[in-house]
């Protein structure tokens, strides 16, 4: 089994559950507090790095996360686009939020309209984009050889 | 004033090693002080002295329509997003060269372009 | 302001260490270094969001550096210890050119609002309407992706075009030798 020592697999088996979880409370509460589609984004992927480079891989599971990281990356990028021609097709303008969305209460995690669904968009595209030029990198290949 | 000259400083080392360093890694690396000092520079241009970040987080700013005492938010906007495009453009470049390298085994720039016209 | 100015000469020494420096791998610590830097100073002058930001693309432009750089080579061949004929004749003429340039960029700094008094103009209606027209408790997420979302398309779709363009240089040459990723 490829990958690094013990200590190393251990400490990452405990922070990247903590490490995926807060990307996703930066990415979910990104219209309330600091953070955002782009930050949470950047933080799954960091997690989804550790991961790989703790517990090494073999080419078969690269390989499959390479193209779902490549399909999710488009499909975050295709929501975004959606969410932006919604208002379009309602019979307002581009990229229209009040009025077409459910503004909500302020202060609520349900408010904002169309800002959290594009902060989840923008989490999805980045993240998986970030872990896809990771693999093609082929960082996670030289921990391998060790 | 002053922290806007160190600023110009920093864009001027990385305008440095992009124009004089003759190793590829080194020439991204000036692209990346490059960036950093544009936006270290934005965001020192929306600095208000006293001022809160621009999050609403009080119950009494709830109220619609106050006039708020916020740091300036629009050039925070404009860097948020210029960050993480100069992450991948960062990493477009790395792994322009590091195909370079695998074909002329070397990140020298001179002898890339001595080895094959 | 004196943790300003600390961090402010830090970040240049680290430039400046970056830019000179051997090994490769010492040359992005020292890069990490100074978005680190730009990163506190991003809290201190209370922009939470982007120093969030900058900590973790920091954490990862480091990555990326390191995953190339091992797979290639550390040592810099092009730096020689001692100091040439052109190369010093090339330091001072980019002196010349940056004391030009700083002394006619101090005249476009004196034109800007001083440091700390931001003009707002546009600001204004954002922090004053922005909860109530978007219902965004967070100023800067209701302008990037409420009153400027053409922005955050655009970068998005450059953000697209640069993970499309590592992809192909990456998978160019290998689909020849190995057929791997």
């Amino acid at each position: 089994m490829p990958g690094m020592s013990l200590i190393v697999r251990v400490i990452t088996g405990l922070m990247s559950g903590l490490l995926l979880l807060y990307g996703g409370y930066i990415t979910l509460h990104g219209h309330l507090t600091p953070g955002g589609g782009f930050a949470g984004g950047v933080l799954i992927a960091a997690a989804l790095m550790a991961v790989s480079l703790a517990f090494g891989s073999v080419e078969q599971v690269e390989k499959r996360r390479y193209v779902l990281s490549s399909v999710l990356e488009s499909f975050g990028g295709l929501w975004f686009l959606i969410l932006a021609l919604a208002g379009y097709f309602v019979g307002e303008f581009f990229f229209r939020n009040a009025g077409v969305f459910f503004l909500g209460r302020p202060l609520e995690l349900v408010s904002g309209g169309i800002i959290p669904l594009a902060n989840i968009a923008i989490g999805i595209k980045v993240g998986a984009g970030l872990f896809a030029i990771f693999l093609a990198l082929g960082a996670s290949r030289f921990v391998m050889k060790e | 004033m002053i922290f806007y000259i160190a600023c110009v400083l920093l864009f001027l080392i990385g305008l440095y090693v992009v124009i004089s360093k003759r190793n590829l890694i080194k020439i991204v690396i000036g692209f990346s002080l490059i960036e950093y000092a544009v936006n270290l520079f934005f965001a020192l241009v929306g600095f208000k002295k006293g001022a809160l970040p621009p999050i609403i987080n009080q119950t009494e700013q709830v109220r619609m329509g106050v006039a708020r005492n916020f740091v300036d938010p629009v050039p925070q906007a404009l860097v948020l997003t210029a960050i993480v495009i100069g992450l991948s453009t960062t990493a477009l470049m790395l792994s322009l060269a590091f195909r370079l390298y695998e074909r002329y085994k070397t990140f020298d720039i001179s002898e890339i372009r001595r080895l094959k016209g | 302001m004196v943790e300003l100015y600390l961090l402010l000469g830090v970040m240049l020494a680290a430039a400046l260490v970056a830019s000179e420096t051997k090994n490769l791998l010492a040359a992005a610590v020292a890069l990490g270094m100074v978005g680190f830097s730009v990163a506190i100073i991003f809290i201190l002058v209370q922009a939470p969001d982007l120093a969030i930001v900058q900590i973790v693309v920091e954490i990862l432009t480091v990555v990326f550096f390191t995953a190339v750089i091992l797979r290639t080579t550390e040592i810099d061949t092009t730096v020689t210890g001692g100091l040439k004929m052109e190369t010093s004749m090339f330091i001072a003429a980019f002196l010349a050119f940056g004391g030009l340039f700083l002394s006619l960029i101090i005249g476009v700094l004196r034109e800007l609002p001083q440091f700390g008094e931001p003009l707002m103009r546009v600001a204004q209606e954002y922090v004053q309407f922005g909860l109530e027209r978007t219902g965004a408790a967070n100023v800067v997420a209701a302008i990037i992706l409420d009153f400027r979302g053409y922005d955050t398309l655009g970068e998005a779709t450059v953000l697209f075009t640069a993970v499309v363009g590592v992809l192909t240089v990456m998978r160019m040459v290998s689909k020849k030798k190995s057929g791997g990723v």
